[in-house]
């Protein structure tokens, strides 16, 4: 069963149609990626997926519920989580608020709640605590917890983006360029980690990289885009073999 | 200027252990209790004015120190709380029941000025709120109920079990409960899911979003509940006063509360009762160089902004 599905998705700024009739489906417990060249659209479809967007036309369904159009909180609220290509944390607050912020959309104490400390209110405290060090054990870097975010490496920050995202208890995932700035070491790392998602906690793991070797490496399906139109759709050795990906990517052989 | 800078950063760091700290709070809590014992009226007067503009800055500091709000009319919740309660207690009701009645008042016009602006961009957000406190005063000046230009007076003074609240003393010790109060529940606010939130906002609106926070939603609490302390500051002020006309809710008073939480340090809660202290003091030490004193005042503010611009005593860095 398909736990996202993109039907016809078109998004014009003004004049200029970044996303242009893409449809794909995600399976439910896959790992799937979308690739493409630089300015392909990527980042843009992935916007109107997550509601930083409104795309222009089409249809966005999650979990057979459509979430075309809806405000970023809502879809978060529904089980969608993202992380963003250039890191977004609260540098100023540690590692753990980070982390805590996640929890945001499962718990639900108020101004009363907090100005009386009431027992429930306590106790949900405690719930987001332990939620968001579990994350944070998950990715690795519990042992900075009381850091604050901007001190830490950027391998970490990104650790940090992992976990915040995983804290908000997502279905589906969506990582935005989660290699970037990584070194080598940190991206066998991240293979694994992206495959742990998935197999420990059961969530499906949607990517946008451009990181040839990881995209391979991780994904059961990928589908490729260029000029915001898909080109090909496919496992790992079928796209990499499709002459209108190859085209995409190295340009057209010079006929003669 | 820069010793003294210096002796801030050094007594803060002494206050840092959590035993040196809480002592220091227990002895500064104790010579506050038991000042009037030995102070004079005049002082008992500045220190109640003090504790006055403490529950307005930590308001304040709400909106502006924790959800990064820009508000430059803040004036105007407090001028709601104080008109409130003067009117429904000429209309003979019980001084501690118009508290609430203030609160639900001061509120709604938190949301009325909040729920459209709150889109807007911080810069636009100031405009608008600066016309807010304007908008309030002038619309006091014009009415009957609030008493036109030379608003309401004879406003009649509380009891608490028994006890007419009239002397400068019972002032002293009603608004210093009022500040401890404010104090717990702004602390007790920043420690909660819903102070995290609003820190989340204000550091990365975007990446709050995502995590599935409705930045409208928790903006609008902190002003609403930013309009709560400046609406039982107003009450309170309303029966110390028996008198209100609408020149006491100037624009100065919204920039005067404004600079409290701004020379403190935004976001911190020591840091805004520093500032308010150091505002109200600063003016009656130097009484006595007369109207020189706000040009010493002024150049003082801006030797403070230019050499230390987070603030006396801004939020910890680790």
């Amino acid at each position: 069963m398909s736990i996202l599905e993109v039907k016809k998705l078109t998004l014009r700024f003004g004049g200029l149609t970044a996303v242009s009739n893409l449809s794909f489906a995600v399976e439910e417990n896959s790992i799937m990626s979308l690739i493409g060249p630089n300015g392909a659209g990527k980042t843009s479809a992935f916007n109107c997926l997550t509601g930083f967007y409104k795309g222009s036309e089409g249809e966005i369904l999650f979990k057979g519920q459509s979430i075309f159009k809806q405000k970023p909180h809502k879809i978060t609220k529904q089980g969608m989580a993202r992380t963003f290509q250039n890191l977004r944390l609260f540098k100023d607050m540690t590692v753990l608020e980070n982390v805590m912020s996640g929890m945001h959309s499962r718990t639900s104490a108020g101004v009363f709640g907090a100005i009386l400390r009431m027992p429930s209110q306590i106790h949900e405290e405690q719930k987001i605590r332990q939620v968001s060090e579990e994350c944070l054990e998950f990715v690795g870097i519990l042992d900075k917890k009381d850091r604050l975010a901007r001190n830490l490496a950027y391998g970490d920050q990104r650790r940090v983006e992992w976990a915040r995202a995983l804290a908000t208890q997502p279905q589906l995932l969506l990582l935005d360029e989660p290699a970037a700035g990584l070194n080598q070491d940190e991206k066998e790392q991240l293979v694994s980690l992206i495959r742990r998602i998935r197999d420990d906690l059961g969530i499906t793991v949607l990517l946008i990289e451009h990181d040839m070797g990881l995209v391979m490496k991780v994904s059961e399906k990928i589908v490729v885009i260029d000029y915001g139109q898909k080109i090909a759709e496919g496992t790992a050795t079928e796209v990499k073999n499709n002459p209108k990906v190859i085209e995409a990517y190295l340009g057209k052989e010079d006929e003669e | 200027m820069g010793n003294s800078v210096g002796l801030i950063d050094r007594l803060k760091e002494n206050l840092g252990g959590k035993k040196t700290r809480g002592a220091a709070l227990a002895v500064l809590f104790a010579v506050v209790a038991i000042l009037p014992l030995f102070a004079n009226n005049y002082i008992e007067e500045v220190m109640t004015n003090t504790f006055f503009y403490i529950v307005l800055a930590l308001g304040l500091n709400i909106v502006i120190g924790y959800a990064g709000l820009v508000d430059l009319g803040y004036a105007a919740f407090f001028a709601v709380g104080a008109y409130t309660t003067g009117i429904f207690m000429k209309m003979g009701v019980d001084f501690w029941f118009t508290i609430p009645i203030s609160i639900v008042f001061c509120i709604i016009a938190g949301i009325i000025i909040g729920g459209p602006t709150l889109r807007l961009r911080s810069d636009y957000l100031a405009i608008v709120t600066l016309g807010f406190g304007e908008i309030t005063r002038i619309v006091a000046r014009n009415l009957k109920i609030t008493g036109g230009a030379s608003g309401l007076v004879g406003i009649e003074r509380p009891t608490i079990f028994g006890h007419k609240l009239y002397q400068i003393t019972d002032f002293y010790y009603t608004f210093f409960v009022l500040v401890i109060l404010a104090i717990i529940i702004a602390m007790r606010l920043h420690n909660s899911r819903l102070g995290r939130a609003w820190q989340y906002i204000r550091e990365d609106e975007d990446a709050a979003e995502a995590m599935g926070i409705d930045p409208v939603k928790t903006k609008l609490y902190a002003y609403m509940i930013g309009a709560a302390f400046g609406g039982v500051a107003g009450a309170f002020f309303a029966v110390k006063m028996t008198a209100i006309s609408p020149e006491t809710f100037a624009f100065t008073q919204s920039a005067m509360i404004l600079l409290a939480v701004i020379l403190g340090g935004m976001g911190k809660i020591p840091g805004a009762i520093l500032g308010a202290v150091f505002l109200v003091f600063f003016p009656e030490i130097f009484r006595e160089i007369g109207q020189m004193r706000m040009l010493v005042f002024g150049i003082l503010l801006v030797i403070i902004m230019v050499f230390r611009p987070q603030g006396l005593w801004p939020q910890r860095k680790s």
